[in-house]
C-alpha cells in the first residue's frame, strides 16, 4: 500500500471518529437506547422465570443489548454512505486517486471502532449492574465477537445503502428486517422452547451472533460452543463484507 | 511519417482535455451523445447549454465517476479509463452541488483531501494556508462547514480542488443559486487562480453572461450534442455584429423584401417579431423602415442591440436559453441541500 492509501484508510477513520464524538445526539441516542432496554426490560422481565435459565436474567439480557447496540450503530454506519452520496461527499471521495478498497475499509474500521466503543460503554453499565465477566480469555472472546458483528452489520449496511435511494428505505429494513430478527435472535429472551421460534432461530444469523456473545461473556447460558458460534459468524461476516464492499465498488454516481 | 510524428507530438503536449466520440446512454436515454472536442492549455473553456443538455453527465464521465458508453477521452494524456489513477491526480472538481463533509472545520475538508491525494506533511500545512488565502477564507478556517454561507463553501471547495496543483480544474455550475454580488466574487477568484496559475479550466453553465464573461472559448450543448464549439467573439459574429428586433404590421411580406438585401447576414422569424442580423445596425434602421414604407408596412417598434450567446443558441436551437431551462424537469434538489445565498 503507497502513502497515499493508507491515508486515506486513516482519513476515512479520523472522519467518522470526530463525527461520532462531535455528533452529541447520535452518541446520546445510541447510549441511552440500550440503556432503557437494559433497565425496562432488565426490572420488568426480572420477575418473569424463563424455563432453563442458569443465570439471572440481567445476566442473560445484557449480551443481548449489547449485540443489539453494536448492530445498529454499525448499521447505522454502513448506510450513511447514502447520507454522503446525498450531501455530494461521496463524489468528492470516489474523485481521489485512491482505491476503493481504501475508502471502504477505513469507513469499516471507523464504523466498527465507533460500534465497539458503545458496546464498552454498555458493558461497563452491565458490569456495574452486577453481571459478572467468566474471566480472561471470556473477556477476549468477547471483544472477537462485538468485531465480527459490528463488521457483519457494517458489510449489510454498505450493501444496503448502494441499493437504496433515500432514508425512508433504511428504516423499513430496520423495522420489517433488523428488529424482528432481534427478537427472534434469543438477545431479549430465550427462543429455544418454541418450535416455530427455534426453527427460525437456526436460520437467524443474529442467533449465532448473540449466542456466542452471550457464551462468551458468560461462560454458560449459551446453546451452542462459542466455537462453533464462532465459526457461523465468521463465515457470515465475510460473506457480508464481500457483499458490502462489491456493492460499493460497482456503485456509480 | 517523421512529420506526422511530430505533429502528433504537439497535439499531445497542447490539450489538456481531448475526447471522441464521448457517449453515455442510460436505459433508454441518451444523456451525451457522440461528442468530441479538445481543450488547450491555459485556457477557459466553458460548456453552455440549458438544464438537462448532459453538462454534468460529460464532467462526470471526465472526472471518472461515470464510465462512458462509448467513445475515448484523455485528462493530461492519460485515458478516464484506462488510466483512472493518474486522471485523478491531474484534475480538480467542484461538483455542482456541495460535496462537503459539514460536521468538519473547513481547515479539516482541506487537510483531508491533502492526505488522500499523497501530500507530505510540510507541504500539506503550507498549501491550506495557499488556498485558503487565495479565497480569503483563513479567518474561517477553524469553524465547522456547516455555519459557512452558500458562497463560503463554493470558496472553500475550490480551495480545495486546488489543493494538489490540478493540471485541470472542473466546475459544474459554480455560481448556481448564488446572490449577484458573491457570483462576481466567485468570478475573480475563477479568472485570478487561471492567471496567476495557469489552471486549465473547464466549467459548466447555464448562464450566458457567466459563459460570456469568463470563457475564451465555448461549447454549446443541448440535448445530449455540441452545436457549435468557438471563441465568443467568432460565435457573436455568426450571428450578426448588431441585432435589430423589430415587430411590423406584415411580418411576413417584410423579411421577404429583406432577403433580397446584401447586407442581411441573418435573419429569423419568431411569433411576432423578427430578428436580423447585421453589421452596423444604427445606420441600417431608417433603410429598413424606408423600405417598409415603400411597401406600405407598418413598424410598430424596432431596436438595435450586441448580440448575446442566446441569439447563438437561439440561431441554433430554435428557443431561448431561458424557453429550455423552464422546459427542462427540475432538477431533483431538495430545499435544504440548496445553497443560501449572501454571506
Amino acid at each position: 500500500m503507497t502513502n497515499a492509501e493508507l491515508q486515506a484508510v486513516y482519513v476515512m477513520w479520523l472522519r467518522q471518529m470526530k463525527r461520532f464524538v462531535r455528533s452529541k445526539s447520535r452518541l446520546i441516542s445510541t447510549i441511552a437506547q440500550p440503556l432503557f432496554f437494559l433497565f425496562i426490560l432488565g426490572s420488568g422481565f426480572r420477575v418473569a422465570s424463563f424455563e432453563g435459565l442458569s443465570v439471572d436474567y440481567l445476566s442473560f439480557l445484557a449480551p443481548g443489548v449489547i449485540s443489539m447496540s453494536i448492530l445498529f450503530s454499525s448499521m447505522f454506519t454502513g448506510v450513511s454512505v447514502l447520507w454522503d452520496k446525498q450531501f455530494g461527499f461521496l463524489q468528492e471521495v470516489l474523485v481521489a486517486p485512491v482505491s476503493r478498497f481504501s475508502i471502504i475499509f477505513g469507513r469499516t474500521l471507523g464504523g466498527a471502532t465507533t460500534a465497539l466503543i458503545q458496546g464498552f460503554i454498555i458493558l461497563g453499565i452491565a458490569l456495574g449492574l452486577g453481571v459478572q465477566i467468566a474471566g480472561v480469555l471470556n473477556f477476549l472472546m468477547t471483544i472477537v465477537f462485538m468485531l465480527l458483528i459490528a463488521f457483519s452489520a457494517v458489510g449489510f449496511g454498505l450493501a444496503v445503502a448502494t441499493k437504496l435511494e433515500d432514508f425512508e428505505g433504511f428504516q423499513l429494513i430496520m423495522n420489517l428486517l433488523l428488529m424482528p430478527l432481534l427478537f427472534l435472535s434469543s438477545a431479549f429472551f430465550p427462543v429455544l422452547d418454541q418450535p416455530i421460534l427455534h426453527t427460525i432461530a437456526m436460520i437467524n444469523p443474529l442467533f449465532y451472533m448473540v449466542d456466542g456473545l452471550r457464551g462468551s461473556l458468560l461462560g454458560t447460558a449459551n446453546i451452542y460452543p462459542p466455537f462453533i458460534d464462532f465459526i457461523i459468524v465468521f463465515i457470515f461476516c465475510c460473506i457480508m463484507l464481500g457483499i458490502g464492499s462489491y456493492s460499493f465498488h460497482k456503485s456509480e454516481i | 511519417m517523421i512529420y506526422c510524428h511530430v505533429l502528433n507530438l504537439q497535439l499531445i503536449d497542447m490539450s489538456i482535455i481531448e475526447t471522441k466520440d464521448l457517449t453515455k446512454t442510460f436505459d433508454h436515454f441518451t444523456a451525451v451523445n457522440d461528442i468530441s472536442f479538445s481543450v488547450e492549455s491555459g485556457e477557459i473553456f466553458g460548456f453552455l447549454g440549458p438544464n438537462g443538455a448532459g453538462k454534468t453527465t460529460t464532467i462526470k464521465m471526465l472526472t471518472t465517476l461515470l464510465r462512458p458508453t462509448k467513445g475515448k477521452a484523455t485528462i493530461a494524456g492519460y485515458d478516464i479509463v484506462k488510466q483512472r489513477d493518474k486522471v485523478r491526480k491531474s484534475l480538480g472538481v467542484v461538483f455542482q452541488e456541495p460535496a462537503l463533509d459539514i460536521e468538519l472545520t473547513g481547515k479539516e475538508n482541506l487537510d483531508y483531501h491533502a492526505r488522500m491525494y499523497g501530500i507530505g506533511r510540510d507541504k500539506r500545512k503550507k498549501r491550506i494556508e495557499e488556498v485558503l488565502d487565495l479565497v480569503d477564507l483563513s479567518e474561517k478556517q477553524n469553524q465547522m462547514v456547516k455555519t459557512y454561507s452558500g458562497g463560503m463553501k463554493r470558496r472553500l471547495e475550490i480551495a480545495r480542488g486546488l489543493m494538489h496543483n490540478p493540471t485541470v480544474l472542473f466546475l459544474d455550475e459554480p455560481t448556481l443559486g448564488l446572490d449577484a454580488q458573491t457570483r462576481r466574487a466567485i468570478w475573480a477568484y475563477i479568472r485570478k487562480m487561471n492567471k496567476e496559475h495557469q489552471t486549465t479550466i473547464f466549467l459548466t453553465t447555464h448562464y450566458m453572461d457567466e459563459a460570456d464573461f469568463l470563457c475564451d472559448r465555448v461549447a454549446i450543448i443541448d440535448k445530449g450534442k455540441i452545436l457549435v464549439l468557438d471563441t465568443i467573439r467568432t460565435l457573436k459574429n455568426m450571428v450578426g455584429n448588431d441585432i435589430i428586433t423589430l415587430s411590423s404590421s406584415n411580418n411576413n411580406k417584410l423579411i421577404n423584401n429583406l432577403s433580397e438585401q446584401q447586407w442581411v447576414k441573418n435573419k429569423e422569424i419568431h411569433d411576432d417579431y423578427i430578428t436580423l442580423g447585421v453589421e452596423k445596425g444604427d445606420e441600417k434602421i431608417p433603410r429598413i423602415i424606408e423600405l417598409a414604407q415603400s411597401e406600405k408596412i407598418k413598424v410598430q417598434s424596432i431596436n438595435v442591440r450586441k448580440p448575446t450567446l442566446d441569439d447563438v443558441f437561439l440561431h441554433y436551437t430554435g428557443r431561448s436559453m431561458r424557453q429550455s431551462n423552464t422546459d427542462a424537469p427540475e432538477k431533483r434538489v431538495p430545499p435544504h441541500f440548496r445553497h443560501r445565498g449572501g454571506r
